[in-house]
């Protein structure tokens, strides 16, 4: 047992936490600056953190992930470390030449208070940044929130750069929130068959999923340019998927600029994927061509099609509230019975939301996203009541193991497989794929442990 | 097959140095250049490099911290011992469990805590009124939920810029619970320049706080300890092997399947025996001055290497029937290993590598390539001090700047009631006189070839220059690196965690490493770069229809 010391007795912790459900606030700016072209992530503080955002987010994406780093030593973490941040972005623009260097906070540098906005401006008026280069920022103390928080607090930051000139573009905001590199690409799929023009951010489509062909770009060919991200503030409207992600982005631009905003769900599963569809209808003034109803349908029959093998199965989920909530309404739209719920990330919004999706089934479900929900608490519930499927990131494997509990794949991060930065679980696809996983992963578990006599060739 | 390393670049590392420096503003460029050094043997003295200064601001480097060198690399591999982070959630999360550490806890009673994540997810409110008195909730919930033999405590960042008194707490808490032994290591993560600091914080508080509590070891008429081994993807179990083999007992690895009893009886063995020269060489000195336990380098990686340090140690003891075991037991291993290698030879041979990391490892693998006939074309640590470079004559002229004098170096005296030598004067000189080398190491810069290219603290842009200009067939780093390079279409072993890989020590390491490098550099996928209308991208004059 791999975690032979999990006891079945739930005892209340205040103080220690034990196997998170969450990291911190800069690895999430730096997954959301990726998604800018030409963007070299900083981070401001001493350079353990970058090396291990780096690192975990290289271990998730199987790509290059480039960030610098202030590497404070001592000194600057009693002096203050606007030295630093101005020779880095000096030597940044020098010897990398990026479009824009996008800084955040750690901790260290949060608690000795350095005043980002003001470093940013000595930079300018000192010439560190070159002509038509930019900076774009965002506060990411890690004590503070999540990775989740961090990503938003960094989108925020891009809406940030939005000007407004007072002549529309025709365009609609996108803001996807922390979903995989296909899953961007699949959203620019979706509105481009609904023939509507869109300005998505960020977008790691094409910079997390590249191919090998012998070079190596520092900057490859996607994400948002800094003229979109201008151009955010003329659109017709913004659609934020994620109340957690998206959406203080989404109200900045509406409070900023007069962009209206909708705060939808991540479009994960049936419903929401609906939602998306729909709204983006109505806001660019389109119809939705057969092509997407006919990918709605192949949806549909999918789940009718092998209703008896995931009816009342029940499940257990660790992971991000916006994803959480979407795959809660997903599980619940097909008849699974979501039982344990655990997100790191605070925020009370979460349980209310979770307990109304759940409302109908015939029990109550475990919830908990405080700072002390936790994996062990998690675990010690599944100890108290079985599933028969859990749900969420790599470290889910332990307790898979120990519990002999089938496990899919679905978060951040998922260190131990492939496949995740090419085939989306958004929308009427990714929902397609999203069903295949969880199907497989009941039905090998079924002929695993099915007697000899009723093993089945059909199924 | 066309393949990514035809056409070798001109390689005259004079020019190459020249070019990757032209790039950088010229402060950061006199910097960079007393840390590339173009190896050159001279006579009597090795040509000196600047290493263990700080990171340059902005230049993407492969180091990490001090907490990491500490929490992740010192203490991570112990199994029994509850180590607990005080910090924000990151820290604690990027270490639980990323670094491969192996480790047996299959006794049916055995404590295993290696694979939780402890940490007191420290919120603005412990930063603005102090986390002391969580961290004192977090022990005691720790205590009453897994009633373990020790917990350790490691400081973030945050902890150390608002003064929390972690040390306090621990000794507190120690009191207060009895029978756990609570202790605390300050290893912010902007102390020192690079991981080696957060070694170095971590070994003096095992050697402060647990080595010496436990007066009785492992049974054995040869008994060792193995410093500097952390069982990256199982080397330290090979080495085990080997030494049960031989009849030699290990009883502690500092600190690869590492558990609580182990260090704290560390001190009863005979021997030191020092694998990773930077990050515990001062441990095996503290060890002697007080108990009286002599060390040697050795080098398990490597067939030749593995065999020759076997033969280091029978001749420390110097009984003939050990000497006769060791001689039977590479008489026995050394087959598989050289068939494996004869197989593999003609598609290794002559084939080149760069290796940037750690402080031992970019030397310690090098005997592996030579092995398969591969010659290191550059190398370099990532966070190494001169003596590893240089050897250890450089360490009393090393200039001790502020960074280093931030990390607590301990006086030791001779233990009043437990030290005891090993050896008489006499015979150690003896043995010395019979070429048995003690406290002794010349470090990489000699084992280099003339020519080659010495480099500390290589970075991201330095690595691709590198690649671009040498062409090496395979080139060795971490996880961070590994993309980066293979895009380029040279393979990348990661020699950090080896990434799915090992163990590469000992004799059945050396095999499995001439199976991996072999696999590596022959790969068919390197070939395959560019498309077939890439290579030939003019429309030529016939087409195959006609």
């Amino acid at each position: 047992m791999l975690l032979r010391h999990t006891p079945e007795k739930i005892a209340e912790r205040h103080a220690l936490t034990i196997n998170p459900a969450k990291t911190c606030q800069p690895i999430g700016a730096m997954y959301a600056a990726l998604g800018v072209h030409g963007c070299l992530p900083h981070s401001h503080g001493s350079q353990g953190c970058c090396a291990y955002h780096r690192s975990t987010l290289t271990r998730h994406y199987k790509e290059p992930i480039s960030a610098g780093t202030s590497s404070f030593t001592e000194g600057a973490s009693v002096f203050g470390g606007q030295a630093n941040l101005l020779q880095a972005l000096d030597n940044i623009f020098t010897v990398y030449e990026p479009e824009v260097v996008a800084v955040h906070t750690t901790c260290l540098s949060e608690t000795i208070g350095d005043d980002l906005p003001q470093i940013v401006d000595k930079a300018t008026k000192d010439g560190k940044i070159p002509k038509g280069k930019d900076v774009i920022y965002a506060n990411t103390p890690s004590y503070v929130g999540s990775h989740v928080t961090g990503f938003s607090n960094m989108v925020k930051g891009m809406a940030m750069k939005a000007e407004h000139t007072g002549k529309k573009n025709g365009k609609v905001n996108i803001i996807p929130g922390w979903v995989e590199p296909a899953d961007m690409e699949e959203i620019k799929r979706l509105a481009g068959l609904i023939g509507v023009e869109i300005i998505l951010f960020p977008d790691t489509s094409g910079i997390l999923n590249g191919p090998l062909s012998g070079e190596y770009k520092m900057f490859p060919e996607g994400g948002v340019t800094i003229d979109a991200l201008k151009s955010a503030g003329d659109s017709i409207g913004t659609l934020a998927m994620g109340e957690w992600c998206s959406a203080d982005a989404a109200r900045y631009l509406d409070t900023n600029h007069k962009v209206p905003c909708r705060v939808l769900d991540i479009p994960i599963g049936l419903m929401a994927t609906d939602r998306f569809v729909d709204a983006l209808r109505i806001i660019a003034g389109v119809s939705v061509p057969e092509e997407v109803t006919h990918e709605r349908g192949q949806l549909v029959d999918m789940i009718s099609d092998m209703h008896q093998y995931f009816f009342h199965k029940k499940v257990a989920l660790a992971g991000d509230p916006d994803q959480l909530i979407a795959m809660t309404e997903f599980l619940v739209s097909i008849d699974m019975w979501p039982v344990h719920v655990v997100s790191g990330t605070p925020g009370k919004a979460f349980e209310k939301r979770i307990r109304e999706l759940t409302a109908d089934l015939p029990y109550e479900v475990n919830v908990k996203c405080d700072q002390n929900a936790d994996m062990f608490l998690l675990h010690q519930w599944i100890k108290n009541e079985p599933v028969d499927m859990l749900i969420g990131n790599t470290y889910l494997k332990y307790m898979a193991r120990d519990e002999d509990i089938p496990l899919v794949r679905w978060g951040f991060p998922i260190l131990d497989r492939q496949g995740h930065q090419y085939f989306p679980t958004v929308g009427y696809k990714g929902g397609i794929r999203l069903l295949e996983k969880i199907l497989n992963a009941l039905l090998d578990r079924k002929d695993r442990d099915d007697p000899e006599t009723s093993f089945e060739l059909v199924m | 097959m066309i393949s990514a390393h035809d056409n070798k670049a001109p390689a005259d590392p004079a020019v190459i140095k020249e070019k990757i420096l032209t790039k950088y503003p010229p402060k950061v460029a006199r910097k960079r250049a007393k840390q590339i050094l173009i190896n050159e043997a001279l006579q009597n003295e090795t040509p000196e490099i600047t290493a263990n200064v700080r990171t340059i601001p902005g230049i993407i480097t492969m180091r990490g911290c001090t907490y990491a060198g500490c929490k992740g690399v010192i203490m991570g591999p112990t199994r029994d011992i509850v180590n607990i982070t005080h910090g924000p959630i990151g820290c604690g999360f990027y270490s639980w469990l990323t670094r491969r550490n192996q480790t047996d806890a299959t006794a049916p009673d055995a404590q295993n805590y290696m694979t939780y994540c402890f940490s007191t997810d420290m919120q603005d409110k412990d930063i603005i009124f102090g986390g002391e008195k969580k961290l004192e909730a977090a022990i005691q919930e720790a205590y009453d939920l897994f009633h373990p033999k020790g917990i350790c405590v490691f400081a973030t960042c945050p902890v150390g810029l608002i003064g929390d008194d972690i040390h306090a707490v621990a000794a507190k808490m120690k009191k207060k619970l009895g029978d756990c032994n609570v202790f605390a290591f300050s290893c912010e993560g902007y102390k020192g320049v690079s991981q080696s600091a957060g070694h170095h914080i971590a070994n003096n508080q095992v050697f402060r706080h647990l080595v010496g509590n436990k007066d009785e070891g492992k049974p054995g008429k040869y008994r060792i300890n193995l410093l500097g081994e952390y069982n990256i993807g199982g080397d330290g179990f090979e080495i085990d092997r080997l030494l049960n083999k031989c009849g030699i007992t290990n009883n502690a690895t500092f600190s690869g399947n590492s558990s609580y009893d182990q260090f704290a009886s560390a001190h009863t063995s005979d021997l030191n025996a020092v694998m990773c020269h930077r990050s515990i060489n001062y441990v095996a000195d503290m060890l002697e001055v007080k108990y009286g336990i002599p060390w040697i380098k050795v080098n398990f990686i490597g067939a030749g290497a593995a065999a020759k340090s076997l033969r280091k140690i029978a001749q420390y003891f110097g009984d003939q029937e050990l000497i006769d075991r060791v001689e039977e037991v590479i008489a026995e291993e050394m087959p598989a290993v050289e068939a494996v290698a004869k197989e593999v030879r003609p598609r290794t041979d002559g084939k080149t590598a760069m290796l940037f990391v750690g402080g031992s490892r970019a030397h310690h693998y090098q005997e592996l390539f030579k092995e398969l006939g591969m010659k290191t074309i550059s190398a370099g640590y990532e966070f190494a001090h001169r003596d590893d470079y240089e050897g250890r004559h450089v360490i009393p002229n090393l200039k001790v700047d502020a960074d280093s004098r931030n990390i607590e170096e301990l006086e030791v005296e001779a233990d009043e009631s437990l030290y005891s030598p090993r050896k008489s004067e006499d015979e150690l000189k003896a043995l010395a006189e019979s070429g048995l080398e003690f406290k002794g190491y010349e470090g990489m810069i000699p084992d280099m070839e003339n020519g080659t290219m010495v480099i500390d603290d290589l970075n991201q842009y330095e690595a691709e220059q590198l690649v671009e200009l040498l062409k090496p067939d395979i080139f060795c780093a971490g996880i961070k690196e590994k993309f980066s390079i293979q895009k380029l279409g040279i393979p990348m072993k990661q020699l950090h965690s080896y990434d799915s890989g090992g163990p590469y020590a000992g004799f059945q390491g050396a095999i499995n490493f001439y199976r991996e490098i072999d696999r590596l550099v022959n790969s068919k996928v390197w070939g395959y770069m560019k498309a077939p209308w890439q290579e030939n991208p003019e429309l030529s004059a016939t087409y195959v229809w006609e």
